[in-house]
Formats: structure tokens, sequence, C-alpha cells
């Protein structure tokens, strides 16, 4: 089930990617996702293409399995590219097919909307591929922290995430489960008529709802047991480190946004 | 129904880093109406054996027969409802498949996919929960405000107002208090024979194994490690150590004895304390005639 689902199915690894602090890699990523809108040379988008593909590869995650992930985004990305040939009236006229004029500029902006999208999903979907969920929401609540002045429960907040995050997969495998037992009970969830498939989704909604709260209420007591009782001066087990490697991708990142700059028109 | 595996092997997400092979070149049949376990230890691929049974999952390689039944790998099966029908499941703990608002209605769920009368159905919830033992009272409660065992006989008698030919059972006792699992196991046995239902039942107790298998197969990382009738499979020690299973207490009692005392006592399927009963009469026989 779920095969061509990657979002946030972290691959195990041991490479310059994986190794990277979580908060560099998201400060990287956050920094990355807003110069991409700043590319308008050839030059300029070759460069973050560069970066995106090259830390890809360094992630030594097989490409395959990248691209697989991608599928569903391949068809947005198309579109955006069909949409932009057929919009935009500027530039020279290239051609006329049956009446719709296709303009060199429509060209030129669909595939630079479409590489800026491409990257943009190529980068973030790299950082879940690498990044446990753990590290990600205990980067998140180290790089929310000065928010705590202002009374902002980040605590809270990151212990939310990272529940939910916990029970993705618990919850997918019950959902394979119920579904298996009901479909031996002659449950059909692949054919009939859009009602009937609607109605097929109810004796599976209902064990999985009854279960997620007794998991809910169970892991509630479990915790008051041990005596959680918030953020408050609680110590980490693992300690996240900015190290030399961060150190090395951050003087890399800042020689690309000069480069950036340098190669926009 | 007369079932085979041929050359059967599963890989779970062909393909990805997370590849898993579950079965590996399966080969056996069971022959119809027996009484078949089932044992190995945890992921040793006997779930994944199972779920072939019902055609929810398809071989990677090799064929499955189940009576008229084929799932060929590679091949869409067009009668998988009508095997369904023929194939009941009674999964791991399957009180978390209970959803309608009353036991009666949840039980009814099944025989009404698989199209059956309406005044049929109602015979078909007599009889299961006749069979569960189920009180007559609890069938229009909701099951959610039943007890745990009580759950799990309202899920196993879904399966049963199936009226399945084959009964395919995953660990059914699972969580269940001692005597509740005796009382379950011995309905199985009882509806096995009584309804000649070839039934294949997936075990962590060696002990039920004993007591209800007439053949045994033992998995170890998705091969068949050994396969035979209860006495022949508990005979080798050994080799069960080797994958981490244990000899019945019952098998392991008349082995100690016959080593101890030199007395050979054959199994006829005797609790423990009836073979002390009948050894304590062989040593005071023995006595009587010095």
């Amino acid at each position: 089930m779920s095969s061509s689902m990657i979002i946030g199915q972290y691959v195990p690894g041991d490479s310059v990617v994986h190794r990277l602090d979580p908060r560099s890699k998201i400060a990287i990523i956050f920094f990355f996702v807003l110069i991409v809108f700043f590319a308008n040379s050839v030059m300029s988008y070759g460069l973050l293409a560069l970066f995106g593909i090259g830390a890809a590869a360094s992630s030594k995650v097989p490409l395959r399995y990248i691209m697989k992930g991608l599928t569903p985004v391949w068809f947005l990305i198309l579109f955006t590219f069909i949409l932009h040939l057929f919009v935009t009236k500027e530039g020279d006229l290239l051609f006329n097919l049956w009446g719709f004029k296709v303009y060199e500029e429509g060209v030129v902006q669909g595939a630079a909307i479409s590489l800026r999208f491409f990257l943009l999903i190529l980068v973030t979907s790299l950082l879940t591929l690498t990044t446990t969920p753990i590290e990600i929401t205990d980067a998140i609540e180290e790089l929310l922290g000065p928010l705590k002045k202002v009374r902002f429960p980040v605590h809270e907040l990151a212990l939310m995430m990272s529940i939910s995050l916990r029970f993705i997969p618990t919850l997918m495998q019950e959902t394979e489960k119920i579904s298996k037992a009901q479909a031996s009970r002659g449950v059909d969830f692949r054919t009939g008529s859009f009602k009937d498939r609607i109605k097929a989704v109810v004796p599976l909604l209902v064990p999985l709802f009854v279960s997620a709260f007794k998991r809910a209420e169970e892991l509630a007591m479990a915790m008051e047991a041990r005596g959680y009782r918030g953020g408050e001066g609680r110590t980490k087990l693992r300690e996240l480190k900015i190290g030399k490697l961060d150190y090395v991708m951050y003087g890399l990142f800042v020689v690309v946004v000069i480069g950036l700059f340098l190669t926009r028109n | 129904m007369d079932i085979t595996f041929d050359q059967v092997s599963y890989v779970y997400q062909p393909g990805s880093p997370f590849e898993h092979r579950a079965l590996q070149d399966i080969s056996f049949s069971i022959q119809s109406g027996s009484f078949v376990a089932i044992i190995g230890h945890t992921g040793s691929g006997k779930s994944t054996l199972l779920q072939h049974l019902n055609g929810l999952v398809q071989p990677t390689e090799g064929r499955v027969n189940i009576g008229p039944y084929a799932l060929v790998s590679g091949e869409k099966n067009k009668h998988l409802r009508e095997l369904r029908e023929k194939v009941g499941v009674v999964f791991q703990y399957p009180e978390h498949q209970l959803f309608e608002e009353t036991v009666a209605k949840d039980i009814a769920f099944g025989p009404e996919n698989f199209g059956v009368e309406q005044k049929e159905i109602e015979d078909r919830i007599q009889q299961a929960a006749k069979a569960t033992k189920l009180s007559e009272d609890l069938l229009e409660r909701s099951p959610f405000d039943l007890s745990g065992g009580q759950m799990r006989r309202v899920a196993i008698s879904g399966v049963l107002a199936m009226n399945p030919e084959v009964l395919v059972l995953d660990e059914p006792t699972a969580g269940l208090d001692p005597s509740g699992q005796r009382e379950i196991m011995d309905m199985f046995h009882e509806l096995h024979k009584s309804k000649e239902l070839t039934t294949i039942l997936v075990t962590h107790s060696m002990e039920d194994a004993l007591k209800y298998a007439d053949h045994i197969v033992i998995l170890n990382h998705g091969e068949v490690y050994r396969e035979g009738t209860p006495l022949e499979i508990f005979k080798q020690r050994e080799a069960l150590e080797n994958v981490q299973l244990d000899v019945p207490e019952v098998i392991d009692f008349l082995a100690k004895v016959e080593e101890k005392m030199n007395i050979r006592l054959p199994y006829e399927g005797q609790s423990i304390a009836e073979l002390a009963k009948e050894l304590a009469r062989m040593v005071r026989g023995g006595r009587d005639h010095e």
C-alpha cells in the first residue's frame, strides 16, 4: 500500500546531507525557497539547479525513489508549463497551433516557472527523506525558541507535531489492517458507484476513529503516569550540535547566493 | 477445499529501499477437511501467508490454488468475491473491525455484502451467536459497550455467519484469559468437525498446535522449515530449538519419563494430570506384581 507516497518517509543513511544538523537543513532550505524567486537568467537558474540536484545526489537516496515520490507533482509542473505556453502573449510568435498562438516568452517563462517548482519540491522533500521526524520537530522547537518570550507554547506545539508524526505510520498500518479485515468480509473498496464507495468507507473509518481515540487516551495516561508536565526544565536525550560540516555548508550556500546575485540580469 | 502453495514468494514494496522478502519459495498442500497449524516466530511470514488464502495479496512469484480458485503471480483473479465468501478469516484482534450500531447488524455485515437473503441472514445471526455462546439479549446492544471477550465473540460470529468452507484463524485467542482461550479453541474445533471445515490456525501456542491440529507447518524466515504431523514435529526437539520454538509440556513430560524411568507411554491427547494418573497406576501395578 501507499508505496508511491514518500512525503514524510525517512530513508536511513549516513550521507553528508543526513549528517547535517536539522536546524541547518531547515534554515538553508528556507532561504533556498526564498532565493529561488530571485533567479531570472539562464545562469542563475543553472546555479540553483546545480545546488539542488547536487544536494539530492550527495544524499545518496536512490534517484528512482526521489522521482517516484515526485510523480503526483509532475502533473502540476506540466500543467503550469502548458498554461504559460498559452496565456503569455509576449515576445516573438513561435508557431500557431490551430489558433493557439505560442510566443517565445511563453516557452521561456513556462520553463522557468516549472524549474522553480521542481527545485522547490525536490529540496523540501529532500529534508523529510534525510531527516527523521523527531529531528525535524526538535529543530523546529529550537528555531522557534525565541517565541517563548511572548508566551507562545513552543514546546507544546513541538510535542503535538512529534506525536502526530509518530502516529502516521501506526494509523496507516491500522488502516491497512482494518481494510483487509473488511475486504475479507466482502467490502469492495475499488469498484462500484461513487455512492457505494463512500458507503464502503464507513466500516473503515469507524474502527479507525475508535482506535485512534483509544490510543490517544492510553498515551495521555502513560505520559501522566511517568510524571510528564510540559517543557519547563526538561532536558534532551539527543542534543543538537552545529559542527564543522554545518559551517562548510553555510559557506557553500553563501557562495551560491552571491553567485546568484552576480548572474542575475 | 484442497489448498496448495506452489513455489510462492512474496515481496513487500519491491524496488524501494524498503523492499522486504516475506515469503521465499513456499510449497506445501492442505487437504480438504484437515486442521492445519502454522507456527513460527514473529516475522516468519505467517501473516503474509495467510493473506494469500483470501486473495488479499497476490503472490509475487508462484501460484496458490484454493479449491477451484487460483491466485497466480501477475494475473488478475476475477472471482475474488466468491473466494472471500468461501474462505472466512478471523484476523488478530478481530474486535478492532467492529463498527455497526448493534451486535446483530455487525454479524450480518458479511452475509449482506455477499448478497445473502434477509431471512437467511436472521437465521445465520442466531446460529453464529449460539456457536460463540453470545447471549441473545446482547444482539441489540452496541458492540462498543461489551467487554473485550464479548467483542471478540461478536467479531468471530461475524466471520462464521458467512458460512465459510475454509476457516483461517490468526491467533484467535491472543489477549484472552486462559478459560476464554480454551472455550474459543474448543468451539473452533467443534465447528471444524461438525461442519467439515478446512481449518488453518496460525498460533504461537505449541499446546494448541498439538491438541487440535492434524498437520503442522513451521515457517522460518519466510521458508517452510518443517512439516508433518504434530507427533513427528514435536519429536525433533533440537530442530525446534534452533528456531526458538518449544516442545509442548506434555511431550516434554513424556520424553523425560522415558529417559529417567525407561517407561514409554503413547501420546493419545492426554493432559498432564491424566498422564500422571496413568503413570501412577503403572508404577503401583508393577509393585503389585513383585
